[in-house]
Order: C-alpha cells, then sequence, then structure tokens
C-alpha cells in the first residue's frame, strides 16, 4: 500500500430520519453500523481526515443536469437534496484544495437516475455523481473526468447521463446484467455515436472475488485511465460486490475494497449501493476512508473473513482474463471504429423504455442525437410516463459548436405546448434552464 | 455557608458564600511543590473566626490531576488491548508496556472472539517483572458489552494496585480515546487517591460531616471519594472553573461569549441558552485525546503581557509572553502598554510603557499615539476573529439527521461577558468587534473559586437495548440484563431517567439539583432480509453543567 498520508475529506450524511419504507433496503439503519465504527476507530481524530457537514443542492444545480418532470421539487425530498449537496460539498472541498481527496458518504444514492426523471428507479432519484461533476464544471472550469463505477449492479443512469460525452469517461464493473438489476451493461454498450469509446461496461461472472476485482482493475481500468488522461477521477462507491451482501452475489471484500481505492486513488468517492449494512459496510467504509488517507488499512477485516471460502473458481479466473483482453482491443480500437461509423445521416434516433422499479413508473422515449464532429451533439427527448405526461427536452451540450446551439435552439422556438405538458431548454453550455 | 476553593497556577483563592452574596475572599500563592499545603493554608485563613457548624459544603478545584500529567509525575501502566480487526495496532499502542490480545466484540456487542487465558497469563508475567502495578484493560466496543474487559481481568489473577477498565470511563465510541483515557486514569489512580486521602484527613480536623466536592473537566461536581475510582475525571478542571465562575456572575439564559483574558492567553467558552458548551468528544491533554467529559474552551496567544514586535512590514502580538509589561518593568511593548498610552487603563509606569511602544512607532514610521490604537486594535481584533472561528466550527458541527439539517439550532450571542487583567479596557471594542452587548461580572478575581463553588454535580448515563439480542446494557454502570422483545423506547427512557438520577445521587447531587436532559434518542428498525427482527434503541441522558438550586436565576452578589 502506499505510505503517503493524503488530506482526506469526509462528509457523513447517513440521514437517520429518511427511508424508502420502514423494511427496504435504503432505509435509517443503513449506515447506522458504519457510523459506530467510523466513530470507534476514531478516524475523525486523525489530523489528515475531517469531517465537513454536507450542503443542500439547488433546483439550479439538479436543472444543470436532469430533466425533472414536472419539476425538481416534485421528484425529489430534503433528503435528497442533501445527499446531491454532501457530494458538491466533497467536490468543493477538492477542488478548493482544502483536501487532497474526499468522500462522500451519503444516502440515498443516485447511480440509476437518468436524464429524465419520472421518479424513482433503483432506489435513485437524481444522479448525485452527475450533479456533482457538473456542479465542478460550471464552478471550477472544463474539466475531463473519468467516473469508475464499482456498484455491484451497472449504473444505467450514469452511462445514460454521458452516452454522448467525449469528455466524461464512465466505466462501470458490475456483476452480469444477465443475472441481476438493471440487466444492462454489456461490452457493447460502449457509448453514443459522437463519444464512441467514453463508456466501457465490464460485467463480472457471479462470484468473482477480491482476485478478479483487482486483475480488471491493473489489467484494464488503470490502462484505460494512462490513456484517457482524466483531470479528475471519481469513484462512484457502491459497497454491494461484498460477500454478505443480501442482494447480490459477489465475493468482494472489505481489503479488497480498501485496495482497490488504494490502487485507483479517486479524487472523489461516492457513496452508491451496498446493503449489507451489519456485516460489510462497517468494515468497507473504515477501509475505504484510510486508503483514502493513506493511512495503513491492512488490519481491516470483516470478523468472519476467510479468503480460501469466499475465492472464486479457476473458469472465473479464466473467464474473466478474456473478457478484460476482449474489452481492452475494444478501447484501443475505439477510434477505427468511430471513423467506420456511417455519418451520412444528420440525426440518429433511440426508442428507450425505462422501466422505474421502485415507483411502478414506465417510460417510453424517443431520443435524438445530432451526429457531430465538433461537439457532444444536440439532443433531444420525447417521453412520456405511464401513457399519460408527455415532455419534450432540448439539450445543448457543453462546448457545443454553433451549429447544434443553432439547430436547438430553433427546435426549442418551433416546439409548442400543444402535444407536451411542458417543454424543456437546457443549455448545458450557457447554464440556461428554460421550461415552458 | 458555602466554602470554594480554586488551586491554581499561581494562585490558589477561596470564597465564603452566605445567602447569595460572596461575604469573604482570601489568596494565598500556590506551594507547587505541596498543593495539599496551599488548600490548608487558604482554608485556615478564610475560615478564622466563621462559624464552622454554618459550613454546608466545600468544594475544591485543583490541578492535582493535571499537573501530575503534566509533570509526568505519573505510575507505569500495563495496558492491555482486546482490538480485534480495524486500525493498525501502531496507531493503538500507547507506551512501551502496552500489549494485545486476541478477542473481539463487534459494533452490536456481539463477542466475535474470546481472549485466551494463557495469553493473559504471560502478560500478567511480564507486567510483574516490569514491576508494574497499575493495569488497564481495554476492549474495542467494550462500551457496547463489557463483558471481554471484566473477563480479562478475572484471567490476571489479580494483585496489582489497580486496575483501569476501558468501558467506565464513558459510554461513547472511539477507541483510541477510550485507551487514551483508560491509561491516564490508571497512571494518575494512586497520586490522586492519596491527595484525596489527605483532603479528607484534613477536612475531618475541622468538621468531620461536611459534604465535600471535587469539581470536574464538565464543570460538575464529584463527592470527592467518588471521584477517586475516576481520577481522570478531574483533569483540566481549570478551565472549568473559570467558565463555571463566569456563569454563576452574570445572569440570563441567552447565547453568550465567555472571555478569561489573562497574562499570556485568552480563554474562550461559549454559552448556548446560558449553558456553557462540552467537547464534542472529550478533552485533550498533553497530546491525549480522552473520552473525559469537559468544557469547551479554546486557548490562543493574546494577553496582555503579549510580546509585541514589528518586523518586515508586520505588527505582531504575541503568542509569547516575555515577563511583564513595560510599564511594569518588563523589557517589550505589550497590548498593556498601548491601552496605558491611551487612556484605557491608568497602572503602571506610563514613562516606562511609552518608551517602548515608541520603538514600535518609530519602526512604523507612526505617531506613538497611532502605534499604540493600531496595537489595541489588533489585539482585539485577534481575539474576536479566534471567537467568531469558534462559533462558526459549532455552527458547522455535522450533523446526521435531516431535522437537523434543516431545524437545529445556531448559537447566535448577544452577550460578552468578560474577566480578566485587561477586561475593563477591552471589553467595549470587543462587544463592538463581536456586535455584542460587553458585560464585566463583580468578583472576577475570584471568579474560579465561585464557580466551583456553586456547581451542581453532574452525570451522564448511556441506555442501548438491543431487542433482537434481547439485552440492555448500561455501561458506565457495568449493568447487562436480560429484555424481552417488547422492551419499548419509553421503557429505555424510563430506565435511562432512573439511572441516572441514582448515579447523581451517589456521586453527592441533592434531589433539587438533578435536572435531566435526553441528549440522544434514536430508535431503529433492524431488518434482515425482508423481515423486521427487532429494535436498536439508543438513548442517552445527561445532567448538565450548571449552577446548584437558589443560584442562577440572578447575579450573585
Amino acid at each position: 500500500m502506499t505510505t503517503k498520508q493524503r488530506k482526506t475529506g469526509l462528509v457523513f450524511f447517513p440521514a437517520f430520519d429518511w427511508a424508502i419504507s420502514p423494511t427496504h433496503p435504503e432505509r435509517e439503519e443503513r449506515l447506522l453500523y458504519t457510523q459506530d465504527q467510523v466513530f470507534e476507530e476514531g478516524l475523525l481524530d486523525f489530523e489528515n481526515i475531517i469531517e465537513y457537514k454536507p450542503g443542500m443542492a439547488a433546483a439550479e444545480d439538479i436543472n444543470r443536469i436532469h430533466i425533472c418532470v414536472p419539476d425538481v421539487k416534485s421528484v425529489t425530498t430534503e433528503s435528497h437534496l442533501i445527499s446531491a449537496g454532501g457530494a458538491i460539498t466533497a467536490g468543493k472541498k477538492v477542488l478548493d484544495g482544502e483536501v487532497d481527496n474526499a468522500f462522500a458518504l451519503v444516502r440515498p444514492p443516485g447511480h440509476h437516475a437518468m436524464t429524465v426523471v419520472h421518479g424513482n428507479r433503483g432506489f435513485c432519484n437524481v444522479n448525485i455523481e452527475a450533479i456533482m461533476v457538473e456542479y465542478i464544471r460550471k464552478h471550477y472550469g472544463h474539466k475531463r473526468v473519468a467516473i469508475i463505477d464499482t456498484d455491484c449492479h451497472h449504473g444505467d443512469g450514469t452511462q445514460e447521463i454521458y452516452w454522448h460525452d467525449p469528455d466524461t469517461l464512465y466505466i462501470s464493473i458490475h456483476q452480469d446484467g444477465r443475472t441481476l438489476y438493471p440487466g444492462s451493461g454489456f461490452p457493447d454498450e460502449f457509448g453514443g455515436p459522437n463519444a464512441l469509446g467514453t463508456t466501457i461496461n465490464i460485467p463480472l461472472p457471479p462470484r468473482t472475488s477480491e482476485e478478479g476485482f483487482l486483475y480488471v482493475l491493473d489489467n484494464l481500468i488503470l490502462p484505460i485511465l494512462d490513456d484517457f488522461k482524466p483531470d479528475l477521477v471519481v469513484n462512484s462507491a457502491g459497497q454491494d460486490n461484498h460477500y454478505t451482501d443480501p442482494i447480490t452475489d459477489m465475493r468482494f471484500s472489505a481489503q479488497g475494497y480498501a485496495i482497490l481505492n488504494d490502487r485507483l486513488n479517486p479524487d472523489i468517492a461516492v457513496l452508491e449501493g451496498g446493503y449489507s449494512v451489519e456485516t460489510a459496510l462497517p468494515y468497507i467504509n473504515v477501509g475505504i476512508i484510510l486508503a483514502m488517507a493513506g493511512i495503513d488499512y491492512s488490519y481491516v477485516t470483516e470478523p468472519d473473513y476467510n479468503a480460501e471460502t469466499i475465492r472464486q473458481s479457476s473458469d472465473i479466473t479464466k473467464y474473466i482474463e478474456r473478457e478484460v483482453e476482449l474489452i481492452h482491443d475494444l478501447w484501443k480500437n475505439r477510434n477505427d471504429q468511430k471513423a467506420k461509423l456511417n455519418r451520412s445521416q444528420e440525426f440518429i434516433t433511440r426508442n428507450k423504455s425505462i422501466y422505474y422499479d421502485t415507483d411502478g413508473i414506465n417510460e417510453e422515449q424517443r431520443e435524438t442525437v445530432r451526429l457531430c464532429d465538433d461537439c457532444g451533439g444536440l439532443v433531444t427527448i420525447d417521453s412520456r410516463a405511464n401513457f399519460m405526461d408527455r415532455i419534450f427536452a432540448v439539450i445543448v451540450p457543453r462546448r457545443s459548436c454553433p451549429a447544434c446551439r443553432q439547430k436547438g435552439e430553433e427546435i426549442f422556438e418551433s416546439t409548442g405546448r400543444q402535444t407536451f405538458i411542458h417543454v424543456y431548454f437546457q443549455d448545458r453550455d450557457k447554464d440556461i434552464f428554460i421550461v415552458k | 455557608m458555602i466554602l470554594g476553593i480554586d488551586v491554581g497556577g499561581t494562585h490558589t483563592d477561596a470564597v465564603l458564600i452566605n445567602d447569595m452574596k460572596v461575604i469573604k475572599t482570601a489568596k494565598v500563592s500556590t506551594n507547587h511543590e505541596n498543593l495539599i499545603d496551599s488548600f490548608q493554608k487558604i482554608t485556615d485563613e478564610i475560615l478564622l473566626d466563621e462559624n464552622i457548624d454554618a459550613l454546608e459544603r466545600i468544594v475544591l478545584s485543583t490541578t492535582m490531576s493535571t499537573n501530575a500529567i503534566v509533570q509526568g509525575k505519573v505510575d507505569k501502566v500495563g495496558m492491555i488491548l482486546a482490538n480485534g480487526p480495524g486500525l493498525a495496532p501502531s496507531h493503538l499502542k500507547i507506551n512501551e508496556n502496552t500489549q494485545f490480545v486476541s478477542g473481539y466484540v463487534n459494533h452490536r456487542g456481539i463477542k466475535i472472539a474470546e481472549t485466551n487465558k494463557s495469553e493473559v497469563a504471560s502478560i500478567r508475567d511480564r507486567f510483574r517483572e516490569a514491576h508494574i502495578r497499575h493495569v488497564g484493560i481495554v476492549g474495542k466496543f467494550s462500551t457496547r458489552n463489557p463483558e471481554l474487559e471484566t473477563r480479562i481481568a478475572d484471567m490476571i489473577d489479580n494483585d496489582f494496585i489497580h486496575l483501569s477498565f476501558g468501558h467506565r470511563m464513558s459510554g461513547n465510541l472511539n477507541y483510541p480515546r477510550r485507551i487514551a483515557t483508560t491509561y491516564l486514569n490508571a497512571a494518575i489512580w494512586t497520586t490522586y487517591n492519596s491527595f484525596v486521602t489527605e483532603v479528607l484527613k484534613f477536612i475531618e480536623s475541622i468538621k468531620s460531616d461536611v459534604p465535600t466536592y471535587i469539581l470536574k473537566a464538565d464543570g460538575g461536581t464529584s463527592e470527592i471519594t467518588q471521584s477517586a475510582k475516576y481520577p481522570v475525571g478531574t483533569i483540566l478542571s481549570g478551565p472549568a472553573a473559570s467558565i463555571m465562575g463566569i456563569l454563576s456572575l452574570a445572569e440570563g439564559t441567552e447565547d453568550a461569549i465567555a472571555l478569561d483574558i489573562g497574562g499570556t492567553t485568552t480563554d474562550i467558552a461559549i454559552f448556548a441558552d446560558g449553558v456553557p458548551l462540552l467537547e464534542p468528544f472529550g478533552v485533550t491533554i498533553e497530546g491525549h485525546k480522552t473520552l473525559t467529559r469537559g468544557l469547551r474552551s479554546q486557548s490562543i496567544g493574546v494577553g496582555g503581557d503579549s510580546k509585541v514586535q514589528y518586523e518586515n512590514d508586520t505588527l505582531m502580538i504575541g503568542p509569547e509572553r516575555v515577563g511583564p509589561a513595560a510599564a511594569f518593568g518588563g523589557a517589550h511593548p505589550t497590548p498593556t502598554d498601548a491601552m496605558i498610552l491611551l487612556g484605557l487603563t491608568d497602572i503602571g509606569d506610563r514613562f516606562m510603557a511609552e518608551t517602548a511602544v515608541t520603538r514600535i512607532a518609530d519602526k512604523m514610521g507612526v505617531t506613538v499615539e497611532e502605534a499604540a490604537r493600531t496595537i489595541f486594535e489588533r489585539s482585539c481584533q485577534k481575539i474576536a476573529s479566534s471567537v467568531t472561528d469558534m462559533i462558526t466550527e459549532v455552527n458547522n458541527k455535522p450533523v446526521y439527521t435531516i431535522h437537523e439539517i434543516l431545524e437545529g439550532k445556531k448559537v447566535v450571542p448577544q452577550v460578552l461577558y468578560v474577566v480578566g487583567g485587561p477586561a475593563e479596557p477591552m471589553a467595549a471594542r470587543l462587544g463592538e468587534l463581536l456586535n455584542c452587548t460587553p458585560f464585566i461580572p463583580r468578583h472576577a478575581e475570584v471568579a474560579n473559586a465561585i464557580g466551583a463553588a456553586l456547581a451542581r454535580t453532574t452525570a451522564e448515563i448511556t441506555v442501548l437495548a438491543d431487542t433482537e439480542k434481547k439485552l440492555l446494557t448500561i455501561v458506565e454502570e457495568g449493568i447487562q440484563q436480560s429484555i424481552t422483545s417488547k422492551f419499548s423506547r419509553e421503557d429505555g427512557l424510563f430506565i435511562c431517567r432512573e439511572k441516572l438520577r441514582e448515579r447523581a445521587i451517589k456521586m453527592g447531587a441533592q434531589e433539587n439539583d438533578i435536572e435531566m436532559e435526553i441528549i440522544e434518542d434514536q430508535v431503529f428498525n433492524m431488518v434482515r432480509g425482508y423481515y423486521t427482527t427487532g429494535k436498536n434503541i439508543r438513548l442517552k441522558a445527561q445532567i448538565k453543567p450548571g449552577l446548584i438550586a437558589g443560584f442562577g436565576k440572578e447575579a450573585i452578589q
């Protein structure tokens, strides 16, 4: 492990008075034992670990990246604003240079939340990492950002938000979508036509253990990061790959999470899922905090840890080695692939059905992107939830080219409210948000 | 009639209080070699010609424990740590006699591994060989289940003078602090206990049945024989005496700032609704962060005698003090000298003050008066900005519920209490800078002794009920008992109040001083799979620092 101590900011917000429902995994108790362990280990007494109170995200912070239907207030509670605000606080402390890195240990999570928000899916309403990243870009200038999502579930929300963004590399490592919610995240989901290669999915077979995760980190994720050269690395730090997690089937450990964070060395980590509240989270979180702060974490283990009983099979090892090679090739050839795309049409459209499992909402969506060599491309979204409220959104990308901007303004101008309950104009370049 | 005594760093002060009035004060120099001597001397002096039978209580504030630690006059302590997984042992080792044993309790108080009898026996032998007579036993999460610590004690086959248990130090979590607190408790145990024996012998010689108390770091009192069980509770009672003194000389229940401006430093304390704030985790002494409850205070290096220099176009005030003010024969100009020149105070030799400040004025290229004004202003600003920082820190304290984020109390002081030598000349300007009404209490010169005299007994208790394990733990009292799965928060609150009352009475509290407050009240459903398997109930109650019944409504005369 590294022996260099780092100054680490900790934004701890367990929201002890908020739950989706009393017995839901996302409930009051979730970070209770983590708090106990962090307090008992005396982590807050270390000179280089500084605790910060979370701020509250404002509606404008959310409107910068989401289209909330009908508005922010209707789809969020205070808890979401504090959770997103906590991520922003962590980011600010790092960018202001008060600390070297920061961990937002907050709930509820956000990585299943997509651009358009009709309600809660996969325990998430708004995407707290994306809100943080865009806050940073707005207030601290342009940044190439890499988001490494180590949650056991595919972060389909974060993927969707950055699908067309060539400046944001999204890498997700998760349990194979054929065996777990949300059922997506395969290697061929590789980014939109204007941003091919900046979405990387690494599905892992059930029962992958430390060996497999760290192999993927060392042989795939770190080399890709070396190529991409991000200004900022964010770990979307889900903790449900743990061998005791009740809703997944992986075999990662607290020690493994600590090593992963030590090697990945993220600027900012943000808690996502992880529902083994008693036997995993306390140890994983202590491990991550120590690793980020550069303090010896080698004694952090679960009381019942036994490397032998959770070791992955040799078949899994072989499978992962092969997959890593395949995805690495895909990455190395991304530019050739992009060159081969048919660029004769001006727009590419895809139709999506999005299911909000928590709130039972069915969304039908038609997303159109303008093929563009000069920016991420103008995006329009026509969305309808439960065959009722239909909205239309025009999204001008950050660092947009004049053509995409002009086109976007024209479309917004000419789209009326005859068909849609609301028409939204989100100008990510000039940070303008208009609703009609 | 109440006798309050403060054995301070320089002076030992005493006050006799009767019927809301200070009827007599006394002051002697402290004999550092023999604190008992100072105590006896001042008691003899102040009680001379007084009716001893009218004496209802004696309260003593002493630097005994603090001095023992600061001067390193401590006993060798053998530490046995049942640490389990987590922080590396190198971060937990407190001295060369720290030994680690297997055995581990987790965050829920479930014993995961047992300690081995033979390893404890071999540690015991090693301690004996090293002539260690005091032992501390500290387990991680022993506040959740003290059984492992007591089992280790049983295995030791005790012939040591004293065993200190981690779980008895505090109900709060923080293993490194628990280790430090237990270590200090064991290290000063013998010194403190012999002090108590001497005090009691002397008191018996004047009037045997008068209840005698000692002031603790949290500004509360404890009956003296009870305090001997946990000497670590009496560290840093000096700043606590000063803060309680200001409290007793003030009136009102608003948010306030208390400043004690001395020669070298200024001590800052904050009152929220008239109650002094406590340190969030515990006090720090000689670099040891502890779990000992203590009043929150901050000391900054600005005082009346701070050395003033002007170097590289910068005016510096403090942090060091090199002798007294120039007006009193000191070698360097000080804020006190500036205040003399500005006519804010009429003490010392004005000519000597002027000579010293002129040296600064020449370097600054301004008139003497301007230099004096700048020195004074800068001193006030330095104090004010530290106060503002401290209030910001208090108001930015992390909280863990949405309710507290939205509704949490903010401390907004309206009143500024100032005591100490330069209180009179500085209070008005400090009040302006801090936007508070300044107030200089009477009898400020013996505030510490008054604070000690009038402080009530404080106590804290922690009740944990785990209805899945069907177990109730009150760790400060070493209680563990079984409960049914129907045990409720209300049952817990009842027991919590009951046990706090018992504890306070045992520590010498009067029935009408027991003003209880619930400071933690949380109930969590424990869900495993999709079923609720029990409730995790966490309650904590305290008797907060304050004055004994009959005082505090109005300022003492």
